[in-house]
């Protein structure tokens, strides 16, 4: 797939999330739209993960620890065939499996989470059991940025470290917002990148909206031979979408039928420049 | 010779625990324990030195163990999570809740040194909690055994179990309660006496005590039922009704506050079935424990065996 199929991928996986919070009139907008491109290079440039070798002990994993960013999976999820994209349509809704967090009752879904500062332990002992068995799958957790403030992720990074975790990836999602507003005014966590460079970890910061960069980083894991490996991708919380961009009010506000129409009329500009 | 329960004192439970999960590894290098720097006080250092690739120390970081614990189980790992009951499921319950329970990945959640074992170290070291809010969270089987055999039985079957579980106990030598031909089953409490007058049921290391109650009472011509009440969640809820139609009074002894424990838990049962027989639940109060070891602390609430009598004694004649 060409950098330019991949950037049309990206629009369409944005209409789509739109389309299914609308439907659900619930969902995460503001950070399900910063990190879908990420997920787009991951499922269709870097993971070794497929509905058919989903059971298969040797697929890399992909943990999705800033839950709430669910509808971007979900899309994703459904475009690569873990389940029929029809299915979305019950998003939410009374006794769906697409739950408003990832669960394992959606096929493709490593792990439930939605409670911040879960996923990268987790990770890590997957990470760790593949170093105990000599397999080459690799891991890769997706964190928020305000996530970071949860304590138990120092925890991990520390010991990710202390292993020499190198089939291990921790990508920040760092759109700079969360639900309250600007990270630095909730509590500051920078310098992000020395933080991490002290903890142990080999760090390489990228555009987290350019498709090309997320896949030259991504392909050169591990950085370095026994660093857990940390990539930082500045992004935008609500990327695509004019109003909707930088906007921590966005994060899970669903849009009024004017507010989609006018969103799904941006993308779809995108779409036909990208296209032409 | 016949075996009498509660005579002869064996190992301490956590002696056990280690030299089980030692027998265990041995031909399974998917056995992993995984510990918060408590190998010390989990007796496994003797685990360490002989499978060293098998243990995962983690460092003093609860939440940690339990969510690196749920990666390595997901990966098919036989994962042993072994922290002071205290820390492991207070500190971390939100892991035991999302990571483990909700994600259900079978971990085995080994909590150490549990309700008061911990004696005159105080309140942060208790687990008097522990029960209450394990039984409030779905998908997870809640084990307390009473003795030797119902630990080994305990920590063996967990390894089978495609679903999580919290096992728990202290770590004083244990009196044998049961002969090695007894059945142990999950979920399936064992009587280890018989009598018509009152039935105690207990759990974990108060079982033992609540036998020398029983004991005690024959002086006073009340023969009494003992029930082991090793599986706390799901409740053997056949025998609490069995005993209460059987029984002219219950007494339920528990190592844990009085909120939300095994008593509750048998209340329920006997409220819902519309039985009502004098009825006591013996365990800590809502108040942070008076300072001692753990058999002071035991006699204080009346966990001992001339507490247990005196206790059922007042429901058959108040």
């Amino acid at each position: 797939m060409t950098d330019d199929e991949l950037k049309i991928k990206s629009i369409h996986y944005r209409k789509k999330l739109l389309e299914y919070i609308k439907k659900a009139n619930a969902g995460h907008t503001g950070g399900s739209l910063s990190c879908v491109d990420i997920l787009n290079v991951l499922y269709n440039r870097i993971l070794n993960v497929t509905p058919e070798n989903f059971n298969n002990p040797g697929r890399d994993r992909y943990i999705q620890s800033k839950g709430h960013s669910v509808e971007a999976l979900y899309v994703v999820l459904a475009d690569k065939g873990f389940f029929p994209e029809s299915e979305l349509e019950t998003l939410c809704k009374y006794r769906s499996h697409y739950v408003g967090h990832p669960t394992r009752k959606v096929r493709g879904i490593e792990h439930n989470s939605g409670a911040l500062g879960h996923g990268l332990a987790f990770g890590t002992g997957v990470a760790l059991s593949a170093k105990k068995d000599n397999a080459d799958y690799k891991v890769y957790v997706l964190l928020g940025d305000g996530e970071l403030v949860e304590g138990s992720n120092w925890e991990s990074f520390l010991i990710a470290a202390h292993y020499s975790l190198d089939n291990l990836t921790a990508i920040v999602d760092r759109n700079n917002l969360q639900i309250t507003g600007r990270t630095e005014d909730v509590c500051d966590i920078e310098p992000l990148e020395e933080k991490f460079r002290a903890f142990g970890w080999h760090v390489e910061i990228v555009d987290g909206h350019n498709v090309s960069a997320l896949t030259d980083v991504m392909l050169k894991i591990p950085f370095e031979k026994n660093k857990p490996n940390m990539v930082i991708a500045n992004t935008i919380k609500g990327k695509g979408v004019s109003f909707i961009e930088n906007d921590h009010t966005w994060h899970h506000h669903v849009p009024n039928d004017q507010q989609y129409q006018q969103a799904q009329e941006e993308l779809d500009k995108l779409l036909t420049e990208l296209e032409s | 010779m016949k075996f009498e329960p509660g005579t002869e004192l064996g190992k301490a439970n956590l002696e056990v625990f280690s030299e089980t999960l030692m027998s265990m590894a041995k031909g399974d290098k998917n056995v992993l324990v995984v510990t918060s720097d408590s190998r010390g006080s989990g007796k496994l250092a003797p685990f360490a030195a002989v499978y060293p690739n098998q243990i995962v120390e983690v460092g003093i970081a609860e939440q940690n163990l339990v969510g690196i614990s749920a990666g390595l189980t997901s990966t098919g790992k036989i994962v042993y999570a072994v922290s002071p009951a205290c820390f492991l499921t207070a500190r971390a319950l939100e892991q035991i809740k999302n990571d483990v329970c909700y994600s259900d990945h079978p971990v085995k959640l080994i909590g150490i040194s549990a309700g008061v074992s911990y004696g005159a170290l105080g309140s942060t070291h208790h687990s008097t909690h522990d029960l209450a809010v394990l039984r409030a969270i779905n998908n997870i089987v809640i084990i307390v055994p009473a003795d030797n055999f119902e630990t080994e039985q305990a920590i063996r079957t967990a390894a089978e179990m495609s679903h999580p579980v919290y096992i728990r106990f202290g770590k004083r030598p244990m009196y044998h309660l049961h002969n090695p031909r007894t059945k142990f089953e999950v979920g399936k409490s064992i009587t280890i006496r018989q009598g018509p007058d009152i039935t105690f049921i207990a759990t974990g290391e108060t079982v033992y005590h609540a036998l020398m109650g029983a004991k005690l009472l024959e002086k006073q011509k009340l023969s009494c039922r003992v029930i082991s009440m090793h599986t706390v969640k799901p409740l053997d809820t056949e025998a609490v009704l069995q005993a209460a139609s059987d029984s002219r009074a219950m007494v339920t002894v528990e190592e844990h506050s009085v909120l939300g424990g095994l008593g509750e838990a048998c209340a329920t049962v006997l409220m819902e079935a519309g039985i009502s027989i004098p009825f006591k639940i013996v365990g800590l109060p809502d108040e942070y424990t008076v300072t001692g070891s753990q058999t002071e602390i035991f006699g204080h609430y009346g966990i001992s065996a001339q507490g247990l009598a005196e206790t059922a004694g007042k429901l058959l004649n108040p």
